[in-house]
């Protein structure tokens, strides 16, 4: 039974089964928005948390470093009630939409994001502080010259921040609600053609999802080996 | 250098009045007064933990003292800061290559165009320009970050132990253009534990024990006729405690 759903999941995907490739798109589609608008906060939290002293920082980074581990089902328990009718932003309309994925995603990969380019940047920055210092370089250089060195590290950060959004369900599904042709991501489909029973659909599904997990993960080594080879890490 | 002027010095070089430094409740350096009145180098010696990388970081700014005022040639430290550079112990290179490292540094400064290429060669590095700075042996990293320093054209010059455990031509080659700026009126604070280092670079000595400066003296007089009990225990090779 497992071989035969494993060469059923293996012709639909090479036969571009549309219903595949349209479930594939929308979470493609989606873990990339959510990445872009977490990228835009997280690296400027991080960066901005490394470099600045004030009051109550230990307790911003114990915030942010517990936040990593944020229950997926918690945030799209959260964001089902802002974003339900009687929530605070039920008016927008926006629960059982791509957008509601985005925004659960957003809320659970910013503190990833900007818990690795707090700890990158801190590393970097207690290392140039001293010489930045002595130099004289003024915030406008000392800024893009952190970013710039630290691109490895982050672009490792942003990677790891696809990969946990690409393959989440919990909070996906409950803002989403696995909708068809709407909502309907891998990791909802996955779970329910399980339920179902229709494995074919759920083995090509997870093939597919196997696929850019281990290409994502492939990036983040061949980032790393490039990165030490230099030196630039 | 090529860069460089000379430059008279008439007035003190440096004066230090009053300096102390505090941290967490404990005081590090305790009354500092000196004065130096030439440019050249003022060798900056003492047994380990004595606070002389303290003292070179409160008059460089990267610390800020407790108390105290610093000068350089008649103005506060604070308005003279961009005239000052500093070598450390380890260098500190940024994730680029050594050439990118150089522009980096003088971004914003007037330079020749080919202000860059002089200072790689000046240093014996030009045929490394466009490696990551990160991957050059640890002499020629220092090499590298004199160079960055100098191309600041500083007025001041702060080394703290930037020859300790480099191999003897990485020695020369600093030593050299150390002697170089201090010839062109550059005014330097070294930091060594070589005695026969500090004979050939020195013009006074200012030495340090506990955070306080037990002797500053010409260079001449200290190595010959210290007036410290600790200064002269430890050209003898004691253990100073």
């Amino acid at each position: 039974m497992l071989g035969e759903a494993f060469s059923q999941a293996v012709s639909l995907i090479l036969s571009g089964d549309p219903d595949l490739f349209e479930i594939l798109g929308l979470s493609v589609q989606v873990s990339l928005s959510a990445l872009f608008f977490s990228v835009a906060l997280g690296l400027p939290i991080g960066a901005t948390l490394a470099m600045t002293q004030f009051r109550g920082k230990k307790a911003c980074v114990t915030l942010l470093n517990s936040l990593m581990g944020l229950p997926p089902v918690v945030v799209g328990l959260l964001v089902y009630l802002m974003l339900s009718r009687s929530g605070p932003f039920g008016v927008l309309g926006l629960l059982y939409t791509p957008t509601a994925m985005v925004i659960a995603q957003v809320v659970l990969i910013t503190p990833i994001i900007a818990a690795l380019t707090f700890q990158v940047m801190d590393d970097l920055h207690r290392e140039y502080r001293d010489i930045f210092q002595s130099l004289q370089i003024p915030l406008r250089h000392a800024v893009p010259a952190y970013l710039w060195d630290a691109r490895y590290s982050l672009v490792t950060a942003v990677l790891a921040g696809f990969g946990r959004a690409i393959s989440e369900v919990g909070a996906v599904i409950i803002v989403g609600g696995n909708i068809d042709h709407l909502t309907r991501v891998m990791t909802t489909a996955i779970a329910l053609e399980t339920s179902k029973g229709e494995l074919a659909i759920a083995l090509g599904l997870g093939m597919i999802l196997l696929a850019l997990a281990i290409f994502v993960n492939a990036m983040v080594t061949w980032v790393k080996a490039r990165a030490q080879r230099n030196a630039y890490v | 250098m090529s860069e460089m002027t000379q430059r008279a010095t008439g007035g003190p070089t440096a004066q230090i009045s009053d300096l102390r430094l505090t941290l967490d409740g404990t005081t590090l350096l305790h009354d500092i007064n000196f004065v130096t009145t030439h440019s050249g180098t003022t060798m900056v010696m003492g047994p380990n933990g004595a606070g002389k990388s303290l003292l070179l970081r409160c008059m460089h700014g990267l610390l800020t003292p407790s108390h105290g005022d610093v000068q350089f040639f008649g103005h506060s430290a604070n308005t003279t800061r961009h005239q000052q550079a500093m070598v450390f112990q380890k260098a500190v290179l940024l994730r680029r290559t050594a050439r990118a490292n150089l522009l980096f540094a003088t971004q914003g400064r007037n330079l020749a165009e080919d202000a860059i290429d002089q200072a790689l060669t000046q240093v014996h590095l030009l045929d490394k320009a466009h490696q990551p700075a990160r991957l050059l042996s640890g002499g020629e990293q220092q090499r590298l970050a004199l160079a960055r320093a100098l191309l600041t054209q500083p007025r001041v010059l702060f080394l703290d132990e930037p020859t300790a455990s480099l191999d003897p031509a990485s020695v020369l080659i600093i030593e050299h253009l150390i002697l170089e700026a201090t010839a062109l009126g550059v005014k330097t604070f070294f930091i060594s534990h070589d005695i026969g280092q500090a004979k050939r670079l020195a013009s006074d000595v200012i030495f340090v024990h506990r955070g306080r400066i037990t002797e500053h003296s010409n260079a001449d007089t200290f190595f010959t006729n210290p007036q410290s009990r600790e200064a002269t225990a430890y050209l003898n090779g004691e253990l100073v405690l």
